[in-house]
């Protein structure tokens, strides 16, 4: 029985092959060090040629101010946007503590982001297994994802008030089409073998949801897990702007409404960082979830 | 055509209880254009218990179809289909199917994946992954309990695919030309062992392929199904003696004029159905 049991073991590494492995992993060294010596360099540029640019004095005569390449008041510093940073962190927002301002908009973004999410899922493995009410239901919410969901920011505050209710809901509707649609296509694509070998193998139709069809759409829903949390801070922030007490979008809008360009350019800053650092926390939630995936080809450089 | 009467044994009477018998199965689908395509027409054939017999036929002749309506997983659209000497309703959990592509489950391990059948059936968990840990052992795969399928070769996953099926005691298996994605050498341990489980287990079994050595080799009797709609063209009793080394037993004499004279049959059906791909394309 066993005689092929070595089949598929890896071959070790020998002396002369140690050699190679070495020269390979200091090209692959220098590589990296490159690329990120070129990353700092790239930054530099941008961000030292719009500060240049705003001292880059064009024109001396003007009144009251000499006039510039980029003018800063509408356009921003980079140095104004840090001073702007570190008001904000010393001294506070016009609406309280900074980190007030990103604990309440992230609560509201994170809200939304989990009951859209639990939302679509249902949504989408329901009727993804129901063809009949899939058919059924198809044309109403084709025509709700036609709506540009942004538009219902006014209609929420209206209906649910100036506090996170509305910002939350507003993060919902955006969130649970993009899992919805991902969830629905990530069930419909589950491999005939695959339901055809665990109906057989005794599995019943509960059991054919919960360990096949919705671990094998997983990976659709995750995928889709990404963009829907940008879109669940969109929510937040929009909802925000249009009428808020305290948040981020707050934040924004009344440094638009001040000719305070540098204040916008900060509190995206702010954004930015915090969309960055949840992205990161979906990766890793993402490869403690699909561990069961081979390793992407190529994905060693990045 | 010619053929003496030994080897050419149509319409098998059936002795007892067959394990399986198909009578004048006729199975029709929709297509989504909404025509009616007939994949099988009046196929009649029965299995005893313990048999190993092998269906090939021409691509397209409706081959997996058959077993699809053996395991239940279909219902005929004329005639009947009977396990056991009783109609088939729905999945029959007596039966075992090894499908062609790879249908393991790529989220668990190798050892949930075996255990897979017995957790399904509502067994304890303990005693389900104790059987898998010995059904591993027996496909030779010990040590490799905790990767995941894509961590694995063809030929493992094949055994994994055959330890899920086997863990969960079929008295029938089906298997949809199960080592056709293997490598030549892979695909010759793979059915010895299936050989070897087969005569210890007692079962019976249906193994769909394309390929007439491989259906020779392994059976006691080959079914040759006509180009699609497929029916019975013929069947034959293999009298090689057992128990047999699938690598060396092609080179027997008996093996060369059995396969020439089933050959005779499935070549002008293999022809059809190649003149009529080459229409379509």
């Amino acid at each position: 029985m066993s005689a092929l049991s070595n089949e598929g073991n890896e071959q070790t590494t020998t002396a002369p092959e140690g050699k190679e492995v070495k020269l390979y992993s200091a090209a692959r060294r220098r590589r990296s060090i490159l690329v990120n010596v070129l990353r700092v360099a790239f930054i530099v540029v941008i961000i030292g040629g719009w500060e240049l640019g705003t001292r880059w004095v064009t024109d001396a005569h003007t009144k009251p101010k000499p006039t510039t390449l980029i003018d800063p008041f509408f356009w921003g510093q980079p140095s104004g946007i840090w001073q702007q940073l570190v008001t904000w962190v010393t001294q506070g927002t016009a609406q309280g503590p900074l980190w007030e301002q990103i604990a309440v908009t992230l609560e509201e973004a994170i809200l939304g982001f989990v009951i859209g999410v639990v939302l679509g899922i249902i949504f989408g493995v329901v009727l993804g297994r129901n063809r009949f009410l899939a058919d059924v239901l198809g044309p109403y919410i084709k025509a709700l994802n036609s709506i540009p969901r942004v538009t219902l920011a006014p209609l929420f505050a209206i209906g649910l008030g100036l506090g996170s209710q509305s910002k939350v809901a507003l993060a919902v509707v955006l969130v649970f089409f993009i899992v919805f649609f991902n969830s629905f296509q990530g069930v419909r694509e589950v491999d005939r073998n695959l339901l055809a070998n665990a109906r057989i193998l005794g599995a019943s139709q509960r059991q054919l949801t919960t360990q096949v069809i919705i671990p094998s759409a997983l990976t659709w829903i995750i995928a889709s897990l990404h963009t829907s949390f940008s879109f669940a801070l969109v929510g937040a922030v929009v909802g925000e702007y249009i009428g808020a007490i305290q948040g981020i979008g707050l934040m924004i809008q009344t440094a638009g409404a001040n000719f305070n360009a540098n204040g916008v350019f900060a509190a995206m800053f702010i954004l930015a960082v915090v969309a960055l650092l949840s992205e990161a926390l979906i990766t890793a939630l993402e490869n403690r979830l699909l561990r069961w995936r081979p390793t992407p080809v190529g994905d060693v450089t990045i | 055509m010619t053929m003496d009467s030994s080897t050419l044994t149509h319409n098998v009477s059936s002795l007892g209880t067959s394990a399986i018998e198909l009578r004048d199965v006729t199975k029709r689908f929709l297509t989504p254009s909404g025509q009616v395509y007939t994949a099988i027409r009046d196929i009649t054939f029965s299995i005893a218990p313990g048999e190993f017999c092998a269906v090939v036929g021409p691509t397209g002749c409706g081959k997996s179809t058959t077993l699809g309506l053996i395991a239940g997983l279909e219902r005929p659209s004329e005639g009947s289909v009977q396990v056991m000497g009783k109609p088939v309703q729905g999945i029959d959990p007596r039966i075992g199917y090894v499908f062609q592509t790879d249908a393991v489950l790529p989220w668990r391990n190798v050892l949930r994946n075996v255990a897979t059948g017995p957790l399904f059936r509502g067994q304890p968990k303990a005693e389900s992954l104790k059987r898998a840990h010995e059904w591993i052992a027996r496909v030779g795969l010990t040590g490799f309990e905790d990767r995941y399928p894509h961590q694995l070769s063809g030929g493992m996953r094949k055994r994994v695919a055959l330890a899920q099926t086997f863990i969960n005691e079929p008295q029938i298996l089906l298997m949809d030309e199960p080592f056709s994605a293997l490598d030549v050498q892979t695909r010759t341990l793979m059915e010895d062992e299936l050989l070897y489980l087969w005569a210890s287990l007692k079962i019976s079994v249906v193994f769909v392929t394309h390929d007439l050595e491989e259906a020779i080799s392994l059976a006691d009797r080959v079914c040759v199904l006509t180009a699609g709609p497929g029916t019975v063209k013929g069947i034959y009793s293999i009298d090689l003696p057992r128990p047999r080394k699938v690598e060396e037993i092609r080179f027997d004499p008996r093996f060369v004029q059995l396969y020439q004279q089933i050959w005779e049959d499935l070549r002008e059906e293999v022809m059809i159905s190649y003149e009529r791909t080459k229409q379509r394309g």
